[in-house]
């Protein structure tokens, strides 16, 4: 950037008065009139607090649908059953099958994802040349970019066949294949943003721990790896809220089934594919059956919210700066 | 003298072992992805370089359908949703990163937008079938899955154009108010012109993912037999521009091929996996453009 | 800066091209070909099915929208009869068709939303009374048969099955206690039962537990639902031990995949008897062959489009459901159909619910209410 000669910083365009404090300034160019921008700025703020709009519209439907339906429904069975029917006669509802689905699937994903993704960031950020990394980053990006109906199809018909010659006794459609190509959609997820932590950690850093004769594993994993723990920590939110969220992968490949276990090999069903599942079907709208689809979307939308308030917070206190 | 070289050697095994296991691991995600790829187009080459594939629609007939609706549905409801999503981020994101003042209403915000983003996609679904379509009695028309899909990608507009106003250096910023510059001033002449390459990279892949999107497009019921173009937008008579479109019912390809998955024949798996491999195709440019665009921004802008 | 500026004003100038360029297709006919003549008014092979209505000259005058929604069941029929109808008007027909199921189907015919509503059940009780309360008459009319297949894995011995031993597998209070094959008949093998069927919130449900636990929606809740029947045929490829209903047009394309047992309905006294074309239209194939119908909103059947697109499903018909692998009902009970349509019988010839062996002549002959 060139610098301005000081001397000619201090005149004024001849025969404008200077500007005092509080005064505003003559108009001249393109100027505007002050109250304009006060009428810009809360414009923006209106667009920024859409969000909050929004978030309020979710749970405000969500709320009144399920109102009515927990005016039928007992809490107590809702949270302590073990049995998901709500269509059928007579209706069940206790969501814990529903829960148990969207455990373990999340489980099992975020095993085949955390581990292996952070692995493959640490790879990318320390040990990685530079052609590789460049290379490697943007096609590691492609496997996200993959629509999730594809991925529910691979799931079905190659990791269900394959995982089966493992377990013997297994299902074709369970929780076990939908887990593991739902862990592997999320890899890139997890690395990319976990290495984009990694790399904005300063030289300085591993130039000490190298300097005392470390190699660069435990540099990556007694240095880096707290030290860009913010960012590391976002990435490991996003997986899981994706994780949660991940609807056609379940939906095609865990199984129509709701199931109260904690087996992986055994087909199942998450709160989100039950959703989808009943807006393929039949329900019209004002039945139980519908409302149910809101219920459980509450009970979804309660969790990832606690689950991001507290994501948010820990964030903040983690953030380091250099 | 001997025990630090032993310890040394030793580092530099482990080293080794580490580097050998990254790239193992990076390796499970390529194989995957290669697989995935090789199996859709080996199902799904055969109508691949047909120009009937792309100019018939839908069609109960496996021989004569085509992905006419789905294509143009997708493309048009990508257009209603960058529309609406990238003028509405662009402004909360300026909003938050240059004028916000620290206080809890902007607390508040933030947690909404980084909530927003880890939403699943459903929900929003839900959304718009309660509050659009039973609420405010709107058809399940491409306007209700535009809004629907603009939701979904909002809160990674808002964090891209945050971020690419935070890589801009404060000097520019100072430099502007020191002649005179008001604030609007320096937001719209200065700082969106240097930030629009990042936000529109932000964009491209928000809108990749949104292309992929079926679930919310499920729940409020996009139709799946449509042998019909949305009217044109452009019309003889005056106005010479109509908004009929925005109001039909529309499909989307991965619906489509959702539907033709889900047929007895085995013909329609195929055109499902072609119909896949089109839907990547479009998926993939759109990230290499934006990849692209990133590589050329980080050449070119030297702060 | 410049070079992004004329990069992004390029794609964006891209996508409103291909936007203009997808909007502005002209609504261009898919050119009839060859194995699409037939589906004409003509009478197909002397069997008295005819329409003035489907005169080529009637049929070009027509415009406008035939709006479908209901069964998914009953979708791929009149998909293609829908499809065949676009052509036959040079698209200057549209009919969008949904699959919102049966029930969401009704919900939207009574709110007078839809013109026809496809349906895997006869019309209920309650929906009849609303029907009446908003003013909406409607014309049933039955369009095919759908057999609904008990698909068992082709390693399974097993070849027929009765309506008493599915019962005892699929009742409510099976539940946790039927696991096996052997608890349902001691002289079984002793494998896991791993159960397969149509998702809680379809008609297809409503109707195998009507006809096979007694009672609609009564059902065990244990088994894997779905509304994507290739799911089911997936999973009962998979497990030796699968026992799973599907709609026989999924059997069908798949006799590599799954094997179907023979029904024996004591009820009857036809003995074991295996769903095919000709078991089911002679109506052998009980209780598990059901009609499957359209219903007419009685003031869309004035105008002209949704007119000549009903006799157009009718006379074609039999054409039309052999080719999605459905059965068609006898040659007189269109006949009978048709009459109804012409004649704008409203009613259902039903109590509001389904009735399991009974002949679709008979039904067609009795007055609809």
């Amino acid at each position: 950037m060139t610098s301005v000669p000081a001397a000619e910083s201090t005149q004024s365009v001849p025969g404008t008065p200077m500007p005092g404090a509080g005064q505003s300034l003559p108009l001249f160019g393109s100027g505007r009139p002050r109250w304009g921008e006060r009428a810009i700025e809360w414009l923006l703020f209106l667009a920024a607090f859409v969000s909050v709009v929004v978030t309020i519209g979710i749970v405000a439907i969500l709320l009144w649908e399920s109102s009515t339906f927990f005016r039928g429904v007992p809490l107590l069975e809702f949270f302590t059953g073990r049995v998901w029917a709500p269509t059928f006669e007579p209706p069940r509802f206790g969501i814990l099958p529903l829960l148990c689905g969207t455990l373990v699937t999340t489980g099992v994903a975020l095993l085949v994802a955390l581990p292996i993704g952070s692995i493959v960031a640490v790879y990318m950020s320390e040990y990685a040349p530079f052609a590789v990394r460049e290379f490697l980053k943007p096609t590691l990006e492609l496997l996200s970019a993959i629509p999730t109906v594809v991925y529910g199809y691979f799931a079905l018909v190659f990791v269900g066949p394959m995982l089966q010659r493992v377990f013997a006794d297994m299902p074709g459609a369970n929780m076990l294949s939908a887990g593991v190509v739902m862990g592997l959609m999320i890899i890139p997820y997890v690395s990319s943003l976990s290495e984009d932590a990694m790399r904005s950690v300063p030289m300085l850093l591993r130039e000490g721990a190298y300097a005392l004769g470390a190699n660069r594993m435990i540099t990556a994993f007694k240095v880096v790896y707290p030290a860009a723990l913010s960012g590391i920590g976002s990435a490991y939110i996003l997986g899981i809220s994706r994780a949660i969220g991940e609807t056609m992968i379940v939906a095609i490949a865990a199984g129509g089934q709701p199931n109260f276990t904690l087996d992986p090999r055994q087909p199942g069903l998450t709160i989100t594919a039950y959703i989808v599942q009943v807006s393929m079907g039949d329900l019209p709208r004002g039945s139980v059956g519908y409302q149910s689809i809101f219920a459980a979307g509450l009970l979804l939308f309660v969790c990832t919210l606690g689950f991001n308030i507290v994501g948010y917070f820990l964030r903040k206190r983690f953030r380091e700066s250099y | 003298m001997k025990a630090i070289a032993e310890l040394i050697a030793r580092r530099k095994r482990q080293d080794r072992w580490f580097a050998l296991l990254g790239l193992a691991c990076t390796l499970i995600g390529l194989v995957t992805l290669v697989v995935l790829l090789a199996g859709l187009i080996r199902d799904g080459h055969h109508r691949l370089f047909d120009p009937t594939f792309y100019s018939s629609f839908p069609s109960a007939r496996a021989v004569r359908a085509g992905i006419l609706s789905p294509l143009v549905g997708s493309l048009l409801l990508a257009f209603v949703t960058i529309l609406m999503a990238v003028p509405l981020g662009v402004a909360a994101g300026v909003y938050l990163e240059e004028y916000a003042p620290r206080n809890a209403w902007t607390t508040l915000i933030e947690i909404n937008i980084a909530n927003l983003a880890g939403v699943p996609s459903i929900i929003f679904g839900l959304l718009a079938l309660g509050a659009l379509i039973y609420g405010l009695h709107m058809e399940r028309s491409l306007l209700v899955g535009g809004i629907t899909l603009a939701l979904l990608i909002l809160p990674i507009v808002i964090v891209t154009t945050r971020e690419a106003l935070r890589a801009i250096p404060q000097g520019i910023r100072e430099a502007a108010y020191a002649l005179g510059a008001t604030k609007w001033q320096v937001v719209w002449h200065h700082l969106i012109p240097y930030s629009l390459g990042g936000i529109a990279t932000g964009t491209i892949i928000a809108m990749s993912r949104a292309l992929g999107e079926s679930a919310p497009l499920m729940t409020i019921g996009a139709l799946t037999f449509i042998t019909f173009l949305p009217p044109a937008p452009l019309q003889k008579q005056p106005p010479f521009v109509n908004f009929q479109w925005l109001n039909s019912e529309f499909t989307a390809m991965p619906i489509q091929m959702f539907n033709w998955i889900s047929r007895p024949q085995a013909q329609f798996s195929e055109l499902a996996a072609t119909a896949g491999v089109v839907l990547i195709l479009m998926t993939l440019s759109l990230n290499a453009v934006a990849i692209v665009l990133r590589y050329r921004l980080r050449k070119r802008i030297k702060w | 800066m410049f070079r992004t500026k004329m990069i992004m004003r390029v794609l964006l100038a891209g996508l409103c091209g291909l936007v203009l360029f997808g909007c502005s297709q002209p609504a261009a006919p898919v050119a009839p070909s060859n194995d699409t003549v037939g589906r004409s008014g003509e009478a197909v092979e002397g069997n008295g099915l005819s329409s003035p209505l489907l005169e080529s000259a009637a049929l070009a005058k027509l415009s406008g929208k035939v709006r479908i929604d209901g069964s998914s069941s009953l979708f791929p029929v009149i998909e293609v009869a829908a499809e065949d109808f676009q052509t036959a008007t040079r698209k200057a027909v549209d009919v969008p068709i949904a699959h919102a199921g049966t029930g969401g189907g009704f919900k939207r015919f009574v709110r007078g939303e839809i013109d026809l509503c496809n349906a895997s059940r006869p019309i209920s009780e309650a929906e009849r009374a609303s029907c009446k309360e908003a003013g909406i008459e409607f014309i049933e009319l039955p369009v095919c048969f759908d057999a609904l297949t008990i698909a068992v894995n082709p390693g399974n011995k097993l070849e027929s099955i009765t309506v008493e031993q599915l019962k005892k597998i699929w009742s409510p209070d099976s539940q946790g206690q039927v696991m096996k094959w052997s608890d349902v008949d001691p002289g079984w093998p002793d494998t896991p039962l791993r159960l397969f069927g149509a998702g809680s919130d379809s008609g297809t449900f409503d109707y195998f537990t009507e006809a096979i636990v007694g009672k609609a929606r009564s059902s065990r809740t244990d088994y894997t639902g779905s509304e994507d029947d290739n799911a089911l045929v997936q999973g009962i490829k998979g497990d030796p031990g699968a026992l799973g209903y599907i709609p026989f047009a999924y059997y069908i394309e798949n006799t590599k995949s799954v094997k179907a047992l023979a029904v024996d309905w004591e009820k009857d006294e036809a003995g074991p008897v295996l769903p095919s074309l000709e078991t089911v239209v002679q109506s052998q194939y009980n209780p598990l062959s059901r009609p499957l119908f359209i219903y007419v909103n009685r003031q869309s059947a004035d105008r002209p489009e949704v007119k000549a697109f009903v006799e157009f499903l009718l006379v074609n018909a039999v054409k039309t459901v052999a080719e999605v692998k459905y059965m068609p009902l006898p040659a007189n009970a269109y006949l009978m159909a048709l009459d109804r349509f012409r004649e704008l019988k409203v009613g259902s010839g039903f109590q509001g619910k389904p009735e399991v062996g009974v002949r679709i002549e008979d039904i067609l002959a009795r007055e609809p209410q």
